[in-house]
């Protein structure tokens, strides 16, 4: 087995803010084995995010060692080794969604033929194929938000960021994204990273799952999934998903009490 | 033959109600701006009476009038005095002198008219021809202007030491009064052998590229921190997060800048004409007419000038549909 995509080691971040130091991230140790589908699961203000952040050198760690990819966060931020999906789409409303989604690629300076031929295939991947030539504002937050996974996976990077990026939107919406996003993850095998608010979501969408607390940031529980790779939409009903589902929920209420 | 005319009428029908209703909805949009413009002649009218009092009465003396009063002791009275003690007289010469303190309006109209309409483009009393002149400054300073003022909010947003220090000089240039600014920098750059143009394009662009920098400033950090940080995940350039993100962001702010901008630009060639007593131009038709007392001329300037500035604000506006329709930011 190679080296991990992602591996953390007592990782630190502290805050300084106006009201004093706000811990972040306490002494977060993780690895992450190329090809997972991690969730992060816990409390607004658990470090979720910003371990996220970490990953993708949008935050610098005061403490501790991370490698992503077996290099530092910034250097694998400029290898272009993951692609960052936001809570929002972020979709930049003057470029039609085929433009957006080869924003990336003309900076990184990918030729005009390459470009198209891979905006093609990652829309055909989120079944926007039809949409290149809308505007954002005509797509529903449904829609937009795969337009973003699609800019996301357009320069294949080895590595997905996601955080909340089903947050906004509606239980069916969700419920659809999150078999579409698991059938796109079986396809492409990519390292995923998912940071999320619910227990259902990170139960029925990952092999790992990690349980954090807040003040301060920390991991209190990592569970690997025994689910099969595949997984319709009723694994929901089925004892095991409800014994992790119920694992998932201890660890929260621990958390929570501890703090 | 028969079904012949039951085919025309009903589409000529439909056209006359689609046009139909388009005239009214146009009528219903037009009542409120003639309402006021209504209200603003009436206005206008009205204060003709009391402004024009003094040489309404003096008039009608000379015409052959007795009046209670002299024109001596009308010299110490308020216009609205003078109204009250000779009504009739107030109110007979007031929308018809020749030199009125307060022209009416029909009077500027008729002026404006006569000087644009009537007279060849070429002549020296066209204001077309006066207007063109000032129009040439105006549209060279309000590119430098804007170019310099885009420049500017550039270096503010992407150099803190920029931010610091231009921002305050920039706001403490427009304290200045440009009436006291403007005989300078004529001055200098005459002594320098500049002359014509280019002085009153520069007073122009000192007055129009404030409001670009200031939209500008606010348009290029209109990107919301989760804008920039994509930009960021994707290891771009700063220059590529100008020109992919900032550049497009800030586009609404700049029409807006803009249409400040370019009126700014004229208020300020017609004022580079003003030291220089110059012989064209809309500044020299103000200075022209206030030398000679001919009010008529100089509301009939004024006016010109607005309907420029009104005519160049919007070409702006209608570059601003364009643009924003061709990016997909107008819905």
């Amino acid at each position: 087995m190679s080296a991990p995509a992602i591996s953390a080691h007592n990782l630190d971040l502290t805050f300084q803010t106006g009201d004093g130091p706000v811990h972040a991230l306490r002494d977060v140790s993780l690895d992450i084995p190329d090809g997972e589908f991690v969730s992060f699961i816990g409390p607004s203000g658990c470090g979720k995010t910003t371990f996220l952040r970490c990953v993708a050198a949008l935050e610098t760690p005061t403490g501790g060692t991370l490698t992503v990819s077996g290099m530092s966060p910034d250097a694998a931020r400029r290898a272009r080794k993951y692609g960052y999906v936001f809570q929002a789409a972020g979709l930049y409303p003057w470029r039609t969604i085929g433009k957006n989604v080869t924003l990336p690629l003309e900076i990184m300076g990918i030729p005009r033929a390459e470009r198209a031929h891979r905006r093609d295939e990652v829309l055909a991947l989120v079944e926007l194929d039809k949409f290149a030539n809308k505007y954002p504002w005509q797509l529903s937050g449904g829609m937009q938000q795969r337009a973003s996974i699609a800019r996301a996976l357009a320069f294949d990077a080895p590595i997905l960021l996601m955080d909340e990026p089903f947050g906004a939107l509606d239980e069916i919406v969700r419920d659809r994204l999150n078999e579409e996003l698991l059938a796109l993850w079986a396809r492409t095998s990519k390292t995923t990273l998912f940071v999320t608010h619910s227990i259902p979501e990170a139960v029925y969408l990952s092999t790992k799952i990690v349980v954090m607390s807040p003040r301060p940031g920390r991991i209190t529980d990592v569970i690997d999934s025994p689910l099969p790779r595949h997984r319709p939409l009723d694994i929901r009903d089925t004892p095991e998903f409800l014994a992790i589902a119920h694992r998932v929920r201890e660890g929260l209420r621990d958390g929570m009490q501890a703090a | 033959m028969t079904d012949t005319p039951a085919l025309e009428i009903p589409k000529t029908s439909i056209r006359s109600t689609r046009l139909g209703r388009a005239v009214s909805r146009g009528i219903h949009a037009l009542w409120p701006v003639l309402l006021v413009i209504a209200a603003v002649a009436g206005i206008w009218y009205a204060a003709c009476i009391p402004m024009n009092a003094a040489q309404s009465a003096l008039d009608a003396e000379r015409a052959g009038a007795t009046l209670s009063t002299t024109a001596a002791e009308r010299r110490d009275m308020a216009g609205l005095s003078v109204v009250i003690a000779h009504p009739a007289a107030a109110l007979s010469g007031a929308f018809t002198q020749d030199r009125p303190r307060l022209p009416a309006p029909h009077q500027v109209v008729a002026e404006l008219w006569d000087t644009t309409v009537e007279k060849k483009i070429t002549s020296k009393r066209s204001l077309v021809f006066h207007a063109g002149i000032t129009l040439g400054p105006t549209l060279l300073g309000f590119a430098i202007g804007s170019l310099a003022g885009i420049l500017l909010a550039v270096g503010i947003v992407y150099s803190r030491v920029m931010d610091l220090s231009v921002m305050p000089w920039a706001i403490a240039s427009q304290t200045i009064p440009i009436l006291a600014i403007a005989p300078m920098i004529i001055v200098v750059l005459n002594s320098v052998g500049i002359q014509g143009l280019v002085p009153k394009a520069i007073i122009s662009a000192y007055l129009s590229f404030f409001p670009v920098t200031v939209g500008m400033v606010k348009g290029l950090r209109a990107p919301t921190p989760a804008d920039l940080d994509l930009m960021r995940t994707w290891n771009a350039s700063a220059l590529r997060t100008l020109v992919s993100l900032r550049l497009p962001s800030s586009l609404p702010y700049l029409f807006a800048s803009l249409k400040i901008a370019v009126a700014a630009a004229l208020v300020g060639a017609i004022i580079g004409e003003l030291p220089t007593g110059a012989v064209r131009g809309l500044g020299a038709r103000l200075l022209a007419g206030s030398y000679y007392g001919q009010t008529i001329q100089i509301w009939s300037a004024l006016f010109g000038a607005a309907i420029v500035a009104a005519g160049l604000v919007a070409v702006i506006a209608l570059l601003e549909r364009v643009t924003l329709k061709r990016m997909g930011l107008a819905r």
